[in-house]
């Protein structure tokens, strides 16, 4: 039996294409994911990412707890309704998930986690409560509903449905957040555009997306949310990286702090692990569509094709096919590289990511 | 969802039409173009390439995923729709208008062997079960 989000009947309602993502009932695509794809990147679409949770923590030192727990340094969020993404880690630096965090006061920092780990994630974060911080709260918010809302006009339509939130949010910067009545506002996303991320009760899920539809914003599946996210050259937990890998060679050092003192679980085997490998993107300049898993030949590894693409696709803004891989260390911006699709080998760019952010393509 | 019931089908979702020279025109199914959803490259076969049937001759390739096609007939590829290369998308927006290839078939009599758009209803029925 598939798991669904209270928005699932309003799916099939709008003739949604609905797929089994990991063991989620979700909506694939309304009819055309090209052209939500393109509606997020020059108007506004709306994701439902209730599938991924909400976990609350609460009690004396969040703080410090979360301090070690993540890789990031909780100690950037000074004030409340500020955000950070970031890594947990195993011992041995592998990526258990990425999360984002929200710190709302020094007794209550919420977690937004993915869905495919949120089991897991709950599982590994209770266990460390219980060993270094017993008396916190590890609350689970499944009453909770989570929907995006991106694109250029996105804030604007969201304002035309809580028009109450408008003063409040419009001087909200990126990865800020805050509350008004039912409904938490973040200015936060996974499609390289401006817009909010709206966590609400369930039971007013149905009700907001609809009046959303009604302001003009589209639904968008699973599809449009992959595409937009590779141009935006954001990373997908279990595909660009996973337990076996760490975020050294995930593209992610940006959200490791080795800096300060502080310990954190996996920080020991990143300073003592040599990173061999990267995280890069591509571009294709022969025709044809790069898929994850195909392999990538770089002139640093006597052609043996240790490279491998992580994410790929055909990037409906540039017209071209763009991927993440994971190659050699020693692989630089620019450099031609092979992939091998089917029984051919492709000529490849290696660029700097993202592809495209706010509309514009960087590449 | 309707079958066009002068056309010939494969059970691998492609469609056989019969033109007058004797030539047959292939593409792939209405079913076909909705599983694979928004079509974004197209490879087709080389005019002059000779064919097995069930022979791997062509790919679609949509946002989803890569999708083979097969030569419903042994024979020689005549002509391309190049027009495809440029526009894959007409592929979801007309399937049975938008071909990939047309092929001289090397017995013409094995069109009758091929699902009629009965036969092909049927058939998606039974995958869908």
């Amino acid at each position: 039996m598939l798991k669904m989000t209270p928005l699932n009947q309003v799916h099939r309602d709008m003739n949604a294409k609905m797929v089994d993502f990991g063991g989620w009932d979700m909506p694939l695509h309304y009819g055309s994911q090209l052209d939500e794809h393109h509606k997020v990147r020059q108007d506004a679409g709306m994701f439902d990412v209730s599938h991924m949770l909400v976990v609350d923590v609460e009690g004396g030192h969040v703080r410090d707890f979360l301090r070690q727990l993540v890789a990031n340094n909780v100690d950037k969020l000074t004030v409340p309704g500020k955000a950070l993404y970031t890594c947990m880690l195993k011992p041995d630096g592998g990526i258990i998930d990425d999360l984002i965090i929200y710190f709302l006061s020094e007794s209550w920092f919420r977690l937004v986690v993915n869905a495919g780990t949120a089991d897991k994630d709950v599982a590994w974060i209770t266990s460390q409560r219980d060993k270094s911080a017993p008396d916190l709260e590890i609350k689970p918010r499944r009453d909770l509903a989570m929907i995006a809302v991106q694109g250029p006009t996105a804030r604007t339509k969201v304002w035309q449905v809580i028009p109450g939130a408008q003063s409040i949010t419009e001087n909200l910067k990126q990865f800020q957040s805050a509350v008004f009545d039912q409904y938490f506002i973040a200015r936060t996303g996974y499609t390289g555009e401006d817009g909010f991320e709206i966590i609400l009760p369930v039971t007013d899920a149905a009700d907001f997306w609809k009046k959303l539809y009604s302001a003009g914003v589209a639904p968008a599946g699973l599809g449009a949310r992959d595409t937009l996210r590779l141009e935006a050259g954001m990373n997908l937990y279990g595909q660009d990286m996973d337990e076996t890998t760490n975020p050294l060679e995930s593209g992610l050092a940006w959200t490791v702090d080795l800096k300060s003192e502080r310990d954190f679980i996996g920080k020991q085997a990143l300073l003592q692990t040599p990173i061999k490998k990267q995280l890069i993107g591509l571009l294709l300049l022969d025709k044809g569509v790069l898929r994850s898993h195909q392999r990538v030949i770089t002139r640093h590894d006597n052609s043996q094709g240790e490279g491998e693409i992580t994410s790929g696709g055909f990037s409906p803004t540039i017209g071209q096919s763009i991927a993440l891989a994971r190659v050699p260390a020693d692989v630089t911006v620019g450099d031609e590289v092979h992939v091998l699709v089917r029984d051919k080998q492709l000529a490849a760019k290696v660029v700097k990511y993202p592809f495209v952010r706010n509309g514009q393509i960087l590449i | 969802m309707s079958i066009p019931t002068e056309l010939k089908y494969t059970k691998s979702h492609e469609w056989v039409k019969t033109e007058s020279d004797g030539t047959v025109t292939i593409g792939i199914t209405q079913h076909a173009q909705e599983l694979l959803g928004d079509m974004v490259f197209v490879e087709l076969p080389k005019v002059g390439r000779t064919l097995g049937q069930k022979e791997e001759c062509a790919v679609v390739e949509s946002v989803k995923a890569a999708a083979d096609v097969y030569s419903p007939l042994a024979g020689e590829v005549v002509e391309v729709n190049t027009e495809l290369e440029s526009s894959p998308e007409k592929i979801n927006q007309d399937p049975y208008h938008a071909w990939l290839f047309k092929l001289k078939p090397a017995n013409v009599a094995d069109v009758a062997n091929l699902l009629d758009a009965q036969g092909y209803e049927k058939a998606l029925e039974s995958e869908a079960h």
